[in-house]
């Protein structure tokens, strides 16, 4: 059986990881690097639990082929606070009630982190587009939609306080 | 959709002012959603082990069926497999989940022996070095059958001619020697005779997959003082260990359930249905074993919501009064017990609503059916009661020209009235709940219902 070497940057760390036909970006991150935020809800790309950024854009890692991703930069939830700093999306959902399982957390964060990255400024229906891959059963969503526009909030102002 | 209202803390502020109440109408920060922001709460499926075996189960094909042979060799010469498990390997193969309270009989089993009873039932259990050759060595797995008539509907599973599914001799639970659980309370015959109106309607509600996001799943790890440490996302931690040391023919003591992080459950995660072959599986090959379901799994075969069927007549007089209440009510229990006597029992319960009525009559059956096995599910036997006997009220409400709310008020229980369970009610407050529900939404109510209370007795009802 084949086996490849993937050298890849994760959460701006360099990474290297044997991948085996048929083993997906998930469960590298999950089995061989020990990042188990990202999650395994149907294994076919349809509950968006395993959603990491690939080169900044929101991808279903369960779908990604490990061999794919030799040279990427992968971002995961793990990344995502500065120290004992949560950033202001994790603020936002930890402030907002937005999480209840907090199994669909992960993936919802870095759909929205992707999506502030590029429109720091979205309507709720922007949001609703945004997170529409990530399912969540328990908590209806708003508390979600609502913490990802009090975090584009949060981003503004700070961005205003520093100019 | 726009930002929702932050949470106000001065809503409850009248309550915080009474001796001891602290925390209400505070925001308390949740303790675990620090874990779940950054990634770092541990579901069971997080944890990692050296040498985890992996199981997966071959499933029946049909609804109702004989197993004539069953062909392991296949799968045991498929690379990476390390045991193929059938109803011999299980040391009490047979078992229902509420013998921990005392309800029988054991009417399932772990897995199937001489027939299946329902689509997708487990009947060998393949575990292997990785989960691609556990899926391979199941699909390999070779059963001939014969298949039976199966039975998809409630009503046709109780008629006398229905084929019998279960071994017990009935299509239905047998409550304390009866067909159904009952309610008898006066008169309903005598009521309908005298009601003014008679509505006879019938309700039916489909079953509910909970779909939670992280499937039903566990890790049996044997640990080397000869005990089997369980990760699970079980909701019912210690109902698992008691079931799984029954079903094993072990000490409770020598298994640990370690479980308390679901990624959601909602009453799905309650059925103790990977938590016992995972720990034969681990004691058979002294490895780490995982036993997770896919997504297909969770959808097609984990217990959903039961299907209800709901006949609801009432004897109502002109002004109102509901005088007699007869229900038939079927929960399609599908193919095993579970968790379903007890979801018709609430149902029974629950019956006839919130409503003071002098003759009620009701028959709450548990119907066994060649469908998935339900079970538990946020207030099952319950929310489709309501969802019927509520429809019901607008209806009548509806025929009569009367206004719904005031319908409702006339025949709202209140402290004192004698329950078709024959309880005294005490503690009500249907009528002030309506009264401020009227109130907030603007609707007028006239002088006689606002003066409603649920401790005035409701005076002589004829």
């Amino acid at each position: 059986m084949t086996v490849t070497i993937v050298n890849l940057k994760v959460n701006g760390v360099d990474q290297a990881f044997m991948a085996r036909p048929g083993t997906t970006l998930l469960l590298a991150l999950r089995e061989q690097l020990g990042l188990t935020g990202a999650k395994r809800g149907c294994a076919q790309g349809a509950c968006g639990s395993c959603t990491v950024l690939l080169d900044g854009a929101p991808v279903v890692s369960c779908l990604v082929p490990a061999t794919t991703v030799d040279g990427a930069d992968i971002a995961t939830v793990e990344g995502l606070a500065d120290g004992q700093q949560l950033s202001d999306v994790q603020q936002a959902f930890l402030d907002g009630f937005a999480t209840q399982c907090g199994f669909c957390t992960p993936g919802m964060l870095m759909s929205a982190e992707a999506l502030l990255a590029r429109n720091p400024d979205p309507t709720a229906d922007e949001v609703n587009e945004a997170i529409s891959g990530n399912v969540c059963r328990c908590t209806g969503y708003a508390p979600i939609v609502s913490a990802i526009l009090d975090a584009a909030e949060r981003r503004r102002n700070r961005v205003e306080a520093t100019h | 959709m726009a930002k929702i209202n932050p949470i106000d803390p001065d809503y409850f502020k009248d309550e915080r002012a009474a001796p001891g109440f602290k925390v209400i109408g505070t925001t308390v920060p949740r303790s675990d959603a620090l874990g779940h922001v950054t990634g770092r709460t541990e579901f069971f499926e997080d944890r990692t082990f050296p040498n985890l075996a992996h199981l997966k189960i071959h499933r029946s094909p049909h609804h109702h069926a004989l197993i004539d042979s069953v062909d392991t060799s296949h799968a045991e010469q498929t690379p990476g497999v390390l045991r193929v498990l059938t109803y011999k390997d299980v040391p009490a193969n047979w078992y229902g989940v509420l013998r921990l309270i005392g309800i029988g009989p054991d009417d399932e089993p772990v897995l199937a022996e001489d027939r299946v009873i329902y689509k997708g039932e487990p009947i060998v259990a393949v575990v292997a070095d990785s989960e691609a050759a556990a899926l391979e060595g199941a699909s390999r797995v070779r059963v001939s059958y014969t298949e039976l008539p199966a039975v998809l509907d409630v009503e046709e599973a109780m008629s006398p001619d229905a084929p019998i599914i279960k071994r017990a001799g009935t299509n239905y639970f047998v409550y304390e020697g009866h067909h159904s659980r009952r309610i008898r309370f006066g008169d309903v015959e005598a009521g309908f005779a005298r009601a003014d109106h008679v509505f006879d309607w019938r309700y039916s509600s489909a079953p509910i997959e909970h779909a939670p996001t992280e499937t039903t799943g566990c890790i049996v790890v044997p640990q080397s003082n000869g005990r089997l440490l369980i990760h699970s996302n079980t909701q019912a931690a210690f109902f698992t260990l008691d079931n799984t040391a029954l079903i094993i023919n072990r000490a409770p003591t020598d298994l640990q359930v370690k479980g308390g992080t679901v990624g959601g459950g909602f009453g799905g995660k309650v059925d103790v249905m990977v938590e016992p072959l995972a720990c034969i599986a681990a004691t058979l090959t002294n490895r780490p074993v995982k036993f997770v379901y896919t997504r297909e799994e969770e959808m097609q075969v984990s217990s959903p919501r039961a299907a209800e069927r709901i006949y609801i007549k009432d004897g109502v007089l002109s002004d109102g009064r509901i005088v007699a209440r007869k229900i038939m009510l079927y929960v399609d229990a599908g193919a095993y017990a579970r968790h379903s006597p007890y979801g018709a029992t609430k149902a029974a319960a629950h019956l006839p609503g919130p409503y003071t009525i002098p003759n009620v009559h009701a028959d709450c059956h548990c119907v066994y059916t060649n469908r998935t096995p339900s079970s538990a599910m946020r207030g099952f036997g319950v929310t489709i009661a309501d969802f019927a006997i509520e429809s019901q009220m607008d209806r009548i409400a509806r025929a009569l020209d009367l206004d719904p709310l005031e319908f409702r008020l006339r025949n709202a229980y209140r402290d004192g009235d004698l329950k078709a369970h024959r309880k005294v009610a005490s503690g009500t407050a249907l009528i002030e709940v309506i009264q401020r529900a009227a109130e907030l939404v603007g609707h007028e109510l006239p002088e006689e219902y606002r003066a409603m209370s649920s401790t005035t007795p409701r005076g002589a009802q004829a």
